[in-house]
């Protein structure tokens, strides 16, 4: 038998997959919505700082003013109002006292305050510090970090303005120079300011095509062989290779076409930028696909039925999800989990896609990326392909 | 050449772990021939129509076909075989002609002569008009017949036909039976039949290997396995017995004559007895229990009957529950609804 013979074989039983899947309406359909839930669930689940508005907080003032005058704590809640008007993070009610406050926050039905102590202005007026008071939820940590922090740069703006207004009378050529002698800016690899969904777009798209491929092979071969269909091809002259080459070519269009689905969404609905080579973007997804046939071939191989493989499928693919870093940085994880996230394909697929569609990265920066998914490939499909051709012959 | 054998079958064993499916068995299939394997679940007759087109590898043993070794040159078995199972292998989601130019294409079938097979085996089995409808619309029979003429497009020498009609009405079943007769009395092709209902066997094959627990335990034509019955002083004897009481029916078995008495309604008794005084002892013993015998008449022996006799237990003792329904009253064994329970 050819190779030519053997790759025709194999492009008619694609094309018979694939013909199957379209004539799937349902299916078809999922195929596109699974994606696009995918990116709007993590996408706006996951926020970032800037996008946070609208938190309700507290704002209880008991200063009592120096010399019968209040002007001290206003003029502050005056500077608070202002820079809230331009980024609209808070809504700010008046409350009566610190344990109203509390009681609100209790019922939930503010997520925080500030409080300002009756010695405000007397504490200014006499060279000493002001202390004002943040009351944070503390059975929601993470709003009560946003806020917390929210409030400390609205502070720390405050603070520095007003010291600049004290600090002119010296003279100096720059007022800030004196009041904050070091600055900070952060600047990085490429321009813009990419957002949560830039970091999870390229492990996304990673995912979904490795679950395509692994999940899609071996229901494939498994839903064939429990039907009695795969006898059909069986004893037909034609070599278990082929079979084998159409129904992974097939898996793999199908992974691609939800790996554009996604590329699109995000490109389109979430303004994710890519920076790099979009052909690279998909050399990358094939590739992606390559390291990932042999380990569906093997699982296809070692599961009787669709149930077991699916069953299978799902528990090894769950770690590869959270591990992967698609979702969170691996940076962030304990030691030991990092060490684990270094043995999955996904980890360094998704590394790469996300380097060359955040960063630009082209292919001498993604090298060790690419050196390990094609190692991962090829030792997987040696070990694949005699396990499968024994499955076959039984 | 009419003797000369298409299939060579030497020691086919095959094992499942420690359980042998098939337990040594050698035959010849004449070319031309329809040859029927006949046995119920589970005798070995599946696996071993999987190990002859080549989908299984036999654990010991050889067999070959047209002179290929079916495990050694796999791909030539393979161009000169068709193989129809039970399990219909046919795509639903695609249409008629979708799925016999897929399986076509298989077989490197140039495409003109493909397309031209196809349109008359479409035309062969009534299912032209339907050639552009996805088969999963059919009805069970115009699936079968789908089936059938998908093992055809590569025109094979020899059919394995694994029980071809189970599942299917018997309008749909003679539909079949003819077909396969048709194609083998006009193309010649030699016909391998697996199948546990004694009516196809009976009406189908020339030969018919009987097939029990593995083993091959009676291979002839169906009328010289009859004559194993016919040809002893084995009889069987149908009853009527308007007064039919259970005391008789045990004082029948209890007889030394009697090899095997089954009860087929209310009035009927089926009777398979040896020996010259068997007419007479059971006269006698119903007699005595005061039966009024209507009528007695001296059966032709069925397969069943020969089944029976050999194996010393019935063909469907082992068939489950979902056969005994599809077998149920018809035909042949349309007087003997009670021995099915």
């Amino acid at each position: 038998m050819t190779v030519q013979t053997i790759l025709q074989h194999s492009f008619r039983i694609a094309q018979k997959d694939l013909t199957e899947l379209f004539r799937n309406r349902l299916g078809l359909v999922l195929l596109i919505v699974m994606p696009l839930f995918m990116m709007i669930m993590v996408g706006f689940i996951y926020p970032s700082n800037g996008t946070i508005t609208g938190l309700q907080v507290g704002v209880v003032n008991e200063d009592q003013g120096y010399n019968g005058n209040t002007n001290a704590s206003l003029s502050f809640l005056m500077g608070l109002q202002g820079i809230n008007n331009q980024t609209h993070m808070l809504v700010m009610t008046n409350v009566s006292s610190l344990a109203d406050l509390k009681d609100q926050v209790q019922r939930g039905a503010i997520e925080g305050g500030i409080m300002i102590p009756a010695n405000f202005s007397q504490s200014l007026m006499s060279g000493q510090q002001g202390t004002i008071i943040i009351v944070s939820d503390e059975s929601n940590p993470q709003i009560s970090a946003t806020i917390k922090g929210a409030l400390t740069g609205v502070f720390n703006v405050m603070s520095q303005q007003l010291a600049i207004h004290n600090v002119r009378p010296l003279n100096a050529t720059n007022s800030l120079a004196v009041v904050q002698p070091y600055s900070i800016q952060s600047q990085g690899v490429v321009n813009g300011n990419p957002s949560y969904f830039d970091f999870i777009a390229p492990g996304i798209m990673a995912m979904t095509v490795m679950m395509s491929v692994m999940t899609g092979l071996p229901v494939a071969i498994s839903q064939e062989k429990e039907v009695g269909t795969m006898d059909g091809m069986m004893v037909a002259p034609v070599n278990r290779l082929s079979i084998l080459l159409g129904k992974t070519i097939a898996q793999t269009g199908r992974g691609l076409i939800q790996g554009v689905i996604i590329l699109a969404l995000a490109i389109g609905i979430f303004g994710v930028a890519i920076q790099g080579s979009i052909l690279l973007v998909f050399a990358l997804l094939l590739l992606g696909v390559f390291s990932f046939v042999g380990l569906g071939i093997v699982v296809t191989s070692f599961t009787k039925d669709q149930e077991t493989a699916q069953m299978l499928m799902m528990t090894l693919m769950f770690p590869m999800m959270f591990l992967g870093g698609v979702f969170f940085p691996i940076q962030q994880m304990p030691w030991y989990m990092q060490d684990i996230s270094k043995f999955l394909p996904l980890t360094y697929a998704s590394s790469a896609l996300r380097k060359v569609m955040v960063l630009g990265a082209g292919i001498p920066q993604i090298s060790t990326e690419l050196i390990v998914l094609i190692v991962f490939g090829v030792v997987m499909i040696a070990i694949a392909l005699p396990v499968f051709k024994r499955m076959m012959i039984r | 050449m009419a003797n000369e054998s298409i299939i060579q079958v030497d020691h086919l064993t095959k094992m499942f772990k420690k359980f042998t499916a098939v337990d040594d068995i050698s035959f010849d299939v004449k070319k031309g021939e329809i040859f029927g394997l006949l046995g119920p679940n589970g005798a070995g007759k599946s696996t071993t129509l999987r190990m002859l087109s080549t989908l299984s590898r036999p654990t010991k043993g050889t067999a070959t076909i047209g002179g290929f070794d079916t495990v050694k040159n796999d791909t030539e078995v393979r161009k000169l075989i068709g193989i129809v199972s039970e399990k219909m292998i046919i795509y639903n989601r695609l249409t008629a002609k979708e799925n016999l130019s897929f399986f076509g294409s298989l077989f490197n079938i140039p495409k003109d002569t493909l397309n031209k097979r196809i349109d008359d085996l479409l035309e062969l089995v009534q299912l032209t008009k339907f050639k552009d409808a996805q088969v999963g619309t059919f009805s069970t029979g115009m699936r079968q017949r789908m089936n059938v003429v998908r093992a055809l497009l590569n025109m094979p020498q020899v059919l394995f036909l694994d029980e071809p009609t189970l599942g299917l009405d018997p309008q749909s079943s003679v539909e079949i039976r003819e077909f396969v007769r048709k194609l083998n009395q006009e193309q010649g092709t030699t016909v391998i039949i697996t199948t546990h209902m004694m009516l196809d066997a009976d009406l189908l094959c020339d030969r018919i290997a009987i097939i029990d627990h593995g083993k091959i335990i009676a291979l002839d034509t169906s009328t010289n396995l009859k004559k194993i019955i016919s040809g002893g002083d084995t009889m069987i004897i149908k009853l009527e017995i308007a007064n039919l009481t259970p005391t008789m029916v045990a004082t029948v078995k209890a007889l030394s004559c009697a090899d095997a008495v089954t009860q087929e309604n209310s009035t009927t008794l089926h009777v398979i007895v040896h020996g010259e005084e068997a007419f007479d002892s059971i006269i006698d013993s119903i007699r005595k229990t005061n039966g009024k015998i209507t009528s007695m008449a001296n059966l032709q022996p069925s397969l069943e009957d020969v089944f029976l006799h050999i194996t010393g237990h019935e063909v469907r003792d082992s068939a489950d529950q979902k056969i005994k329904q599809e077998h149920g009253p018809g035909k042949r064994f349309g007087a003997a609804p009670s021995r099915v329970r």
